[in-house]
């Protein structure tokens, strides 16, 4: 469907939830449902945890449906509520004490270079049906500390606009791009195939490639 | 017209724009010409390219299965 006539049919939707026909308000959310999920994990990293901050955050949509005022877009407002509780859930738990801090990764000051040079043997789309596939992709995105992990998830998994992107991480468009430009080499030097299929964790020698 | 070298530092640096197509008309044309003499530019951006299209594919990341089903029910006695 082409935006305003999607943008149209939502208002529509918000319209009937706001006027006592809550019933809508599933409609108006299942497209979106995947991508809450993937918002909440991506900052979590845990599916059970992930799971109950995109419930919560839902809930807390439905709840502050009548304040949404279109000045963005339902999907990004969505994404925006899943983000905060995302974050709170992380403050509240005190996890980010742990949270490992690249040193390299987040002097995002001056040029990152790539680290593998070598031809770069593809990775068929058809190995995401693989398990050992999606893992080796999913743990390449968790090594990305959190700013450069936020950026892929919003442009790279949920295809989201730079400018939408930025509207949600409250950062101008010249960041998301510089952040995203260096967590895209990031991830491309992690997936690359290194020496014999093995590259270095930095603690240990591993093989990143399961095939 | 001449196209004027650009640098692999450069090129890296613009290299992700490059994929999204946010470069000006002569940046694209200096950088194609560069691909096409520079391999280890070349498995940069195959790599990147590669790369950011798994991530986008549907089938990296998938909700748990009962996930939707969960879903509505919490929000099913709020409405």
């Amino acid at each position: 469907m082409p935006q305003p006539q999607l943008e149209f049919a939502e208002a529509e939707l918000i319209k009937r939830v706001c006027d006592g026909m809550p019933e809508a308000f599933e409609e108006l959310v299942r497209p979106y449902e995947r991508l809450v999920y993937v918002t909440a994990i991506s900052i979590l990293k845990n599916q059970a945890d992930a799971e109950e901050v995109a419930q919560e955050a839902v809930l807390k949509a439905f709840s502050k449906l009548s304040s949404f005022r279109a000045e963005c877009k339902f999907s990004t407002w969505l994404i925006q509520i899943t983000y905060n509780e995302a974050r709170m859930k992380l403050r509240k738990d005190h996890r980010h004490l742990y949270e490992s801090i690249d040193e390299r990764q987040e002097g995002s000051e001056g040029d990152y270079w790539p680290r593998d040079f070598a031809d770069w043997r593809p990775i068929p789309s058809e190995l995401l049906e693989e398990n050992e596939t999606r893992q080796a992709l999913q743990n390449a995105i968790s090594s990305l500390s959190p700013t450069y992990r936020e950026v892929v998830i919003l442009r790279d998994v949920q295809n989201l606009s730079i400018k939408d992107a930025a509207t949600i991480l409250g950062v101008t468009e010249g960041t998301v791009k510089t952040r995203l430009h260096r967590a895209r080499l990031l991830l491309r030097d992690a997936l690359a195939p290194g020496i014999d299929g093995c590259w270095s964790t930095g603690q240990s020698y591993q093989k990143v490639r399961p095939w | 017209m001449a196209t004027i070298e650009i640098s692999c530092v450069e090129v890296w640096r613009e290299v992700s724009n490059y994929l999204d197509a946010d470069i000006s008309p002569e940046l694209r044309e200096r950088m194609e010409a560069h691909f096409k003499g520079c391999a280890h530019c070349s498995a940069v951006l195959d790599g990147m390219r590669n790369v950011v299209g798994l991530v986008a594919d549907g089938r990296l990341f998938q909700t748990p299965a009962g996930f939707n089903e969960r879903l509505y029910n919490k929000i099913k006695p709020r409405q």
